[in-house]
């Protein structure tokens, strides 16, 4: 018997544009999401949060609160101060990083509004909610620390009084010393062109679709934790070893989660303070925090104050980099907060073949929400400086903004290629993708527009911005993240296990949440096997089910989970040989394995699929000797390198000056990603990255007042953008393969976001330059804009 | 957040609505579509111990012409506002200022009743009732009476309305032959306008012969830009750029995190101006 096969060699399943099976239950949301999971006695957590951002607590008082209809339990920080374990910080990135206790609850000092304070436990979350309001807390107010560098000065209110500083740490790359390049200190003193710029990111919030949401069922003799999380395993990990709960004894299950960029890629207070209400009281406990919960303690992105320096011939050649970084750690270390410049240190380079570079970055901390990973983590901040200096470069030197690049980058005939930073870059093709995006945007055609208007002095201008980025991502090589300090490795796993009737169960360790790993995994899996995609199942999420893997995040799922399919794949098809070889009485070397099926070399009518060999060794009948009765296979991936996509986006923006609003009038991105495993998943991983870039350009900004509190604090404040702020995203791509992973694919989960953010300011910019402005801090709302302008033409007059 | 408990009532009639709002006094709230008040009961910004319900009033849903006049009853959803025929005939500038409101969502739970009770600055049909004359029908327990636009909006979020009164109808004159226009710059598409203009022009062979001219968000209460109409009567359409730059007379626009108080006046001027050359042009 021949079955007919969808991954045969005539149609691969990779590579083909399917719907994903993930779709029809998340987008109808009949699906098992934490906040929906309900377990018999469960309980209700409400969470009382501090209204100040800095206070030492005298008093907490919630007998009240116990006097509550349909409570059962009311507790502080100081009520739980020896059970309630510390949050971890997974990233100490130099030695003598100042770590500061983190305290689930707080116990004597607040130092962000928002921080948690008190639960009430109730039996619904209504009562919860109402009783919150009984419990009586005396707050002592304390100084607030806001500003990065007012943090540093001498003198500064101190956020963590018994470190005796706000600097958490100074990290710093200098080519020079690490024999990666040049001392900058050389190419400062024979510079013809110095350009310096600050560039401020500002704070995002990630904003996922679905807030935090978590269940603690200590029931039995075991702890079943379900959580909307990025993260199953390293909560699973940390909360044992934090506590000193047996890990054995933990079950994690992350099920359907809403959305995380890098929000959910965290252990949170929420979940240390679920778990031990839960234990306090011996029954369930839910807890799902509010919208405006989320925005003021969940944590956010960016903050940083970047100061780059550039120096170059007057040939457009850069001669060396200088980058000096300020990151806001904000009141507390999540897991990796002090690692997230720390990733963009390598990214400053991006594309260039600079020959010097120094990085220097200090953390701060301040009494505002801790900052995390949100996505992109480090490198959008990085592309974003370069790629907006680069276009500084240009305009002094009064070329297109493509040519400077050009004259800088690494060409494709020089991978592989290591850099000024130490990173080896497998492959690329910059010209290639370059030269397509430009042909679909009809980049001279908008130039001559733009031109005409400049001369029409039409109030509307056009700007055409441009972004040639590159990135660092598939997180990551363990020895690499070793030698950053990162307390974990970069390893993924995967399991294969087929069943009689030809099915496969797929386990992988990472943990996707709304990735589509499903579908991909199904693909992968259908090429590599020669089953159906439809009869592949694709199991995550649930520590049970997928006993190791290290999750989803850092566009790593594919370039290493995916990595470690394939080879689980592969073992599963050479134990098939075998079996094969012993049903066609052959020997296993007379085997091809081709159109999805073992076939005799040379008769290949004679043939047996892996369904057949998976129903052989269900009955055991007739195996070989010594071959045990299993077709299922485990391998883990340690990628050597990390993964370097790559692309060219180019932004077109209608400025008006008189109302300073930018408009996106046309957005092309070519990205190169590798291999494309599904051009449909890929296409939408851009479009909402762009989407996200786009919004840090023009839209979103976390603000807090002076006394510390946010006041971009719900949705109606804080704007994140919706697909009728968006422009149409035309996206395409090139394909250069990775050369360090024998599928060739490359992470695509960020790079949308870190290219996009430089193109649309470089277009707002690029509008404006004739009237002189050189700048607009993001986001570019139309008054920044209308304010730069303003700026500009004053100083012009001033000058004339 | 969840809302502190209440009591729930959904009359029938007008005047069961006015009896129950009556009895309990300060302590009610009257529902309309309810986009802008349980974002306020969820916040526990307010904790009424009762709501009454409007929604099971469909007599005060629906728009007719009573004569030269256009009636528009107060539970009528903005998106059946925008989309009206009747409105879009008679008073295209209701229509228009409604189909920018929010999102679709939005323009189909929120109510016309409900916005102008609301009285935020930043909505837009005050706005827009105010630059029609519309006239505002309130039941009481003592019956109805007629309060004009421009009388209603008292401060932030601060009407005429009296605790125990519902807003149950709102009349538009129309002007036959007025040339109008509603333009609004906002962040995103369904955020609340930064500033708008709503502009309402009668033309009479190129030149103007009256202009009305509101602005939103540009002090507490919708702002009659009574300079500007000065400015505009009996002059030629070219005159609109001068007479916009007289917009800013009369406000005092708020900075908060969507804008200062002087983008918002610049604003204004470029707004009136585009607005006033729209109305004036079609
Ligand atoms: C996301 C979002 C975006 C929005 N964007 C805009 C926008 O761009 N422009 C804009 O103008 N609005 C906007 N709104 C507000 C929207 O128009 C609201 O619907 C409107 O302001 C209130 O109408 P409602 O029917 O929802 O009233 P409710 O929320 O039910 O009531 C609002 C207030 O009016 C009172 N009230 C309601 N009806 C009556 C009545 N008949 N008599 C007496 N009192 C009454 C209530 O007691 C309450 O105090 C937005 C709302 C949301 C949620």
């Amino acid at each position: 018997m021949t079955a007919t096969l969808a991954g045969t060699a005539a149609e691969p399943e990779v590579g083909r544009a399917r719907l994903r099976k993930e779709d029809a239950r998340l987008v109808t949301g009949r699906t098992r999401w934490t906040e929906n999971i309900t377990v018999p006695g469960m309980l209700h957590l409400a969470i009382l949060r501090s209204p100040h951002a800095h206070a030492r607590i005298s008093r907490v008082d919630t007998s009240a609160a116990l006097r509550e209809p349909n409570v059962i339990a009311a507790f502080s920080g100081a009520d739980v101060a020896e059970t309630q374990g510390t949050m971890a910080c997974a990233w100490p990135v130099t030695e003598d990083i100042v770590l500061p206790i983190y305290r689930p609850l707080a116990v004597d000092e607040v130092r962000h509004v928002g921080e948690p304070v008190a639960v009430v436990v109730a039996r619904d979350r209504a009562s919860a909610t109402d009783a919150l309001e009984a419990i009586e807390v005396d707050y002592e107010p304390l100084p607030v620390v806001l500003g990065l560098e007012s943090a540093l000065a001498d003198g500064a209110p101190l956020v963590h009084a018994d470190a005796g500083t706000n600097k958490c740490y100074t990290w710093v790359l200098d080519s020079g010393e690490a024999g990666t390049g040049k001392a900058v200190g050389e190419a400062a003193a024979a510079a013809e062109l110095t350009i310096h710029r600050r560039y401020v990111q500002q704070r995002l919030v990630p904003a996922s679709m679905e807030p935090r949401s978590v269940l603690v069922d200590p029931t039995g003799d075991e702890w079943t934790i379900y959580s909307a999380t990025q993260i199953p395993h390293i909560l699973r990990f940390l909360l044992a070893a934090t506590t000193g709960t047996p890990e054995h004894k933990i079950r994690v299950i992350a099920p359907d989660v809403g959305g995380g960029f890098g929000g959910k890629l965290a252990v949170t207070p929420e979940e240390w303070i679920a778990f031990a209400a839960a234990n306090r009281v011996g029954k369930p406990v839910k807890y799902t925090e509010s919208r405006s919960e989320s925005m003021v303690s969940a944590h956010h992105g960016r903050d940083m104050i970047q100061d780059i320096t550039l120096y170059a011939r007057r040939d457009g050649t850069v001669t060396g980099l200088s980058v000096k970084l300020l990151a806001n750690m904000g009141a507390y270390l999540g897991i990796v907060t002090p690692g997230v410049p720390i990733l963009g240190a390598f990214m400053y380079n991006a594309i260039y073949k600079f020959p010097a570079y120094r990085f220097e970055c200090t953390g701060v901390f301040t009494t505002t929400t801790k900052t995390d990973a949100y996505r992109g983590a480090g490198r959008p901040e990085a592309t974003y400086a370069i790629e907006r200096i680069m276009d500084e470069l240009a305009a002094e030197l009064d070329l297109d903004p493509l040519e400077v690049r050009r004259r800088n980058w690494i060409r494709h005939d020089e991978f592989p290629f290591t850099t000024v930073a130490g990173l080896e870059y497998d492959s690329g093709n910059y010209e290639a993708a370059t030269e397509k995006a430009m042909q679909l945007f009809g980049y001279d055609t908008l130039r001559a527009e733009q031109a005409k208007r400049r001369v029409a002095g039409d109030p509307v201008q056009l700007g055409i911005g441009v972004s040639t980025y590159t990135e660092m991502c598939g997180l990551a090589p363990s020895r690499i993240l070793g030698a950053l300090r990162y307390g974990a490795g970069g390893w993924e796993s995967a399991s294969v296990r087929l069943l009689p009737t030809g099915k496969v169960e797929v386990v992988t360790g990472t943990s996707p949440h709304g990735q589509g790993h499903v579908t991909s995994w199904s693909q992968i899996v259908a090429d590599q096997l020669g089953v159906a995609f439809d009869d592949v199942e694709v199991l995550h999420g649930d520590t049970r089910t997928s006993h190791k893997g290290l999750d989803t995040y850092g566009s790593r799922s594919l370039a290493v989970g995916g990595i470690a399919l394939v080879l689980a794949c592969q073992k599963v098809r050479e134990k098939a040989r075998t079996i094969a070889a012993h049903l066609l009485e052959c020997a296993p070397d007379d085997l091809e394995f081709a159109d999805g099926a073992f076939r005799v070399r040379g008769t290949p009518t004679s043939a047996k699929t892996i369904g057949e060999c998976a129903l052989a060794v269900f009955a055991a009948h007739d195996l070989p000797d010594g071959v045990e009765p299993q077709l299922d296979a485990e391998a883990t991936f340690d990628p050597q390198t990390f993964s370097f996509p790559h692309g060219t986006h180019l932004c077109a923006v209608d400025v008006d000056t008189e109302t300073g609003a930018a408009t996106i009038r046309k957005y092309v991105c070519v990205d190169d990603v590798g291999t494309v495993v599904n051009p449909l998943i890929v296409e939408g991983q851009v479009h909402g990255g762009v989407a996200q870039g786009i919004a840090q350009a023009l839209y979103e900004e976390a603000v807090f007042d002076e006394d510390g509190n946010l006041v971009t604090g719900s949705l109606a404040d804080y704007t994140v953008p919706s697909s009728a702020d968006l422009p149409e995203i035309v996206s395409d791509r090139t394909e250069t393969p990775a050369t360090s992973n024998p599928l060739g694919v490359k992470g695509v989960g960020e790079a949308g976001t870190i290219a996009s953010t430089p193109a649309v300011v470089n277009a707002i910019v690029d509008a404006l330059r004739p009237s002189g402005v050189t700048d607009v801090p993001m986001p570019c709302t139309p008054e920044r804009v209308w304010r730069a302008l303003q700026t500009a033409r004053s100083g012009q007059e001033v000058a004339a | 957040m969840i809302p502190a408990a209440f009591d729930y009532l959904r009359p029938t009639t007008v005047e069961d609505a006015v009896a129950a709002l009556a009895e309990a006094g300060e302590e009610a709230k009257v529902l309309a579509g309810g986009h802008s008040l349980l974002p306020v009961l969820r916040l526990r910004l307010a904790a009424p111990t009762l709501l009454v319900d409007l929604g099971g009033l469909p007599q005060l849903r629906g728009v007719r012409t009573d004569g030269d006049t256009l009636v528009l009853g107060a539970m009528t959803t903005h998106a059946e506002v925008a989309g009206a025929p009747v409105v879009v005939d008679a008073a295209p500038l209701l229509a228009q200022a409604a189909a920018t409101i929010g999102d679709r969502q939005v323009r189909h739970r929120g109510t016309l009743g409900g916005s102008l009770a609301h009285a935020d600055p930043a909505g837009d049909l005050p706005t827009a009732a105010v630059a029609l004359d519309a006239e505002l029908v309130l039941a009481g327990p003592a019956g109805r009476r007629t309060v004009p636009a421009r009388e209603f909006f008292v401060d932030y979020f601060t009407t005429t309305l009296r605790p125990d009164e519902l807003l149950v109808e709102v009349r538009v004159p129309a002007l036959p032959g007025w040339g109008s226009h509603y333009l609004k710059v906002n962040r995103t598409a369904q955020a609340w306008a930064t500033v708008a203009v709503a502009a309402v022009v009668e033309r009479e062979n190129g030149t103007i012969t009256q202009a009305r001219v509101a602005l939103t968000n540009m002090g507490p209460t919708p702002v009659r830009a009574v300079a500007v109409e000065r400015a505009l009567a009996g002059v030629p359409v070219d005159a609109i750029e001068a007479a916009a730059a007289h917009a800013v007379e009369g406000t005092s626009p708020a900075s908060d995190t969507t804008a200062s108080a002087d983008y918002r006046r610049h604003l204004a001027q470029v707004l009136a101006r585009r607005a006033l050359t729209a109305a004036a042009g079609s």
